[in-house]
């Protein structure tokens, strides 16, 4: 087996050398209306965020940021170019220009921010480490967990956030670790263990394998910062500012209540900030070098942020995962955009 | 002196040594210890095999579209006939499933032509296979001319993809390999030693490797913008991979003909290229079957390993599939479906080179 991390170095200095190169390239705005798709960069499959549907469709949430660039862009969300890249050769892919987008549950940290020549346009979903505990336990806070046996996924840093919560907390763990995500799932069931820790978003889909979903809960308590978004090339100011603001307007028509269905009725909102969203009072995106209706297109085609995060991870998916933080910063979560005006 | 002149008519032999009975008894309960083994080989056959049955075929749902017409119980064959084209075909568009299904169709018959002995014309269907068809392959399959829409090689995948790698890493890596083979052995210094580099560079790095190098590191190295498409990355690696391998078998295979043949046909007056390709080669590939064999076989289960680099083979389309949603928790049912399709490939080329062997047999066989 290759050490993951060397690789990870390796790559990351040869991309050094060159991010110099690519903040000379040409404009991606330009390229992806010529082209006429816009390559977006997305998972090789995970559960509610990237995943080919019955009919071959990418359906997910980190997808509908790439059908929101393109319609924004091309007036059409199916005008995009799916390329699935694995953890490691994701930032590659972005640097070498094989993608435009990169939306594919990339952790927002201050390392692939500043040394990779790539810029993070927002957060699309906050996520954190969670537990999953059955039911009959009666815990309700991560708080009551001493003395428990976990279940862990080698590896990954989880392993890390779960002994710095522990010792921070003065509580004691017994980690049981197990190599696949399909083994955690089986030693949880088979009792090996109380809980179960991992991302939030994949203990929603590692409940859903248990033989009895309902017996299980995931707690409320989050124990790591895991801000997931979309990224973009250094350099190239109008591109992030398209990806930024498609991921902002389709925040922005939550708030305002304009969605999917009624978005062609609220072209006649006497509401400025409808009107203003929708490109009837004014053209917001000129400054994009994009035409008066690319947030109608947007949320129109894809819909708003609720519509997006309800149906692929929500509560109209199988995984059921909370608002919690990804609510609206008005509804007590931190999904705040700024206005568009 | 008794003579008689009769001859004893023949006599059935005796009831004890014929019949299923007497073959249970002299195989498999022929002595204490055996009947002990057999009756314990009988019931981990039995624990085997009742629960497996029960939950592929008694206690599996066959029918139905999403997962709640699934009970958990058995199998969940839904989950597999729901996702069958995208097992075939990838993420290819459903509207152009004409496109692979023509090549799929040529393919299959261009195979049977040329597996079933009685069928003539060999060499131009060798020649068709070999120059035209790869033409209307990547013209059908990747379109862009003649109006047929493009369907950009992203989109390619499973048993599509598989075989597409499978067989362009095998078309390329034999002639490949022979060069090598040839150039090993070769008396010419620079021929030689260029051979031997390469073969013992490809050979010394492992496949993965390999792939991550074309695909993460080679996009790095090339000016931005100048992207070689990553399936073609992919096959080429493959292919120089693989033919290091064959090279290795077929010297193994040139070893074992005895100089005098070669000798023989050098005293004949024939020239190098002669040699080789009327006396030595085809002694000594006949002789390589297995080994190249194994190669390929070996060559088709290590495609799966594209997935790492995000192409979708079979396995990998199988993955993706179990990553959507509203299919979580049928893992088993995906890998068995995926194990099924190998053992089917390699099961018929392994039973094919057997057959060739026993074809070609001309007293070699030791």
């Amino acid at each position: 087996m290759f050490n993951k991390k060397h690789l990870a170095l390796l790559v990351s200095a040869g991309s050094i050398t060159l991010a110099g190169a690519s903040t000379a390239q040409a404009d991606t705005f330009e390229d992806t209306v010529n082209r006429g798709a816009v390559q977006c960069g997305v998972s090789d499959g995970l559960p509610g965020f990237s995943a080919p549907d019955d009919d071959g469709n990418w359906q997910g949430l980190d997808v509908d940021v790439c059908r929101a660039v393109a319609a924004a862009v091309l007036g059409d969300a199916e005008a995009v170019n799916y390329i699935s890249l694995n953890a490691v050769e994701r930032f590659t892919a972005l640097q070498s220009g094989e993608v435009d987008v990169l939306s594919r549950n990339t952790t927002w940290t201050t390392t692939r921010d500043t040394t990779l020549g790539l810029n993070f346009t927002g957060v699309n979903f906050y996520d954190g480490q969670g537990f999953m505990v059955a039911r009959d336990l009666g815990i309700s806070s991560a708080d009551e967990l001493d003395g428990a046996s976990i279940c862990i996924q080698s590896g990954t840093t989880t392993e890390l956030n779960l002994a710095d919560y522990f010792r921070a907390n003065g509580m004691d763990f017994n980690p049981i670790v197990f190599d696949t995500s399909e083994q955690t799932v089986g030693g949880y069931q088979a009792g090996r263990c109380d809980v179960l820790t991992s991302d939030t978003s994949q203990l929603a889909a590692l409940r859903i394998q248990l033989d009895d979903p309902e017996a299980s809960m995931i707690l409320t308590d989050v124990i790591s910062k895991e801000p997931l978004g979309p990224v973009v090339r250094q350099g190239d100011d109008v591109w992030f500012n398209i990806v930024k603001w498609s991921l902002f307007a389709m925040l922005n028509a939550e708030e305002y209540g304009v969605t999917s269905e009624n978005a062609e009725e609220m072209l006649e909102s006497e509401n400025p900030d409808i009107a203003r969203l929708l490109g009837q009072d004014g053209n917001y995106g000129e400054g994009m070098g994009l035409e008066a209706d690319w947030a109608y297109n947007i949320i129109s085609q894809v819909g708003n942020y609720a519509e997006s995060f309800e149906r692929n991870v929500g509560m109209d998916s199988p995984l059921e995962i909370e608002r919690g933080a990804n609510a609206l910063w008005t509804d007590g979560g931190f999904q705040y955009a700024p206005p568009i005006r | 002196m008794i003579h008689n002149k009769e001859v004893i008519p023949p006599q059935p032999a005796p009831k004890g040594t014929i019949g299923p009975i007497a073959w249970l008894r002299g195989n498999l309960f022929n002595g204490p210890i055996n009947s002990l083994f057999t009756l314990l080989g009988l019931y981990v056959l039995y624990l085997l095999v009742v629960p497996t049955v029960q939950w592929a075929f008694i206690n599996a749902d066959w029918v139905g579209t999403s997962r709640e017409d699934c009970s958990r119980v058995g199998a969940c064959w839904v989950f597999v006939n729901a996702r069958f084209n995208q097992f075939v075909y990838g993420l290819y568009p459903s509207s152009e499933y004409w496109r692979p299904n023509i090549v799929f169709g040529m393919f299959a018959a261009i195979i049977a032509w040329m597996v079933i002995p009685r069928l003539p014309f060999k060499r131009w269907v060798a020649v068709f296979a070999l120059l035209v068809f790869p033409v209307i392959a990547y013209v059908l399959l990747h379109g862009g001319y003649f109006d047929l829409p493009r369907v950009s090689t992203h989109r390619w995948g499973g048993l599509m993809l598989t075989l597409l790698l499978a067989t362009v890493g095998m078309v390329g890596a034999l002639p490949i390999g022979i060069v090598l083979a040839l150039g090993r052995r070769s008396n010419m210094p620079i021929v030689k030693s260029f051979c031997v580099v390469f073969i013992e560079f490809w050979r010394g790095v492992p496949l993965i490797t390999i792939l991550f190098m074309a695909s993460v590191m080679l996009p790095l190295f090339l000016p931005t913008g100048m992207g070689v498409d990553r399936l073609v990355r992919a096959l080429i690696g493959l292919t120089l991979f693989q033919s290091a391998y064959m090279a290795e078998v077929i010297r193994g295979g040139l070893q074992a003909i005895p100089k005098g043949q070669e000798e023989a046909a050098a005293a004949l007056g024939m020239t190098y290229w002669k040699r080789m390709g009327l006396i030595v080669m085809p002694q000594a590939l006949k002789m390589m079957i297995p080994g190249i064999v194994n190669t390929f076989i070996s060559l088709f289960k290590d495609t799966t390993l594209v997935m790492i680099i995000g192409l979708f083979d079979l396995l990998g389309i199988v993955q993706a599939a179990l990553s959507d949603s509203r299919w979580l928790g049928f893992s088993l049912e995906g890998y068995v479906f995926a194990a099924f399709v190998f053992w089917i490939f390699c099961f018929s080329m392994s039973r094919y080179s057997q057959y060739l062997e026993r074809k070609l047999n001309t007293g070699h066989k030791r």
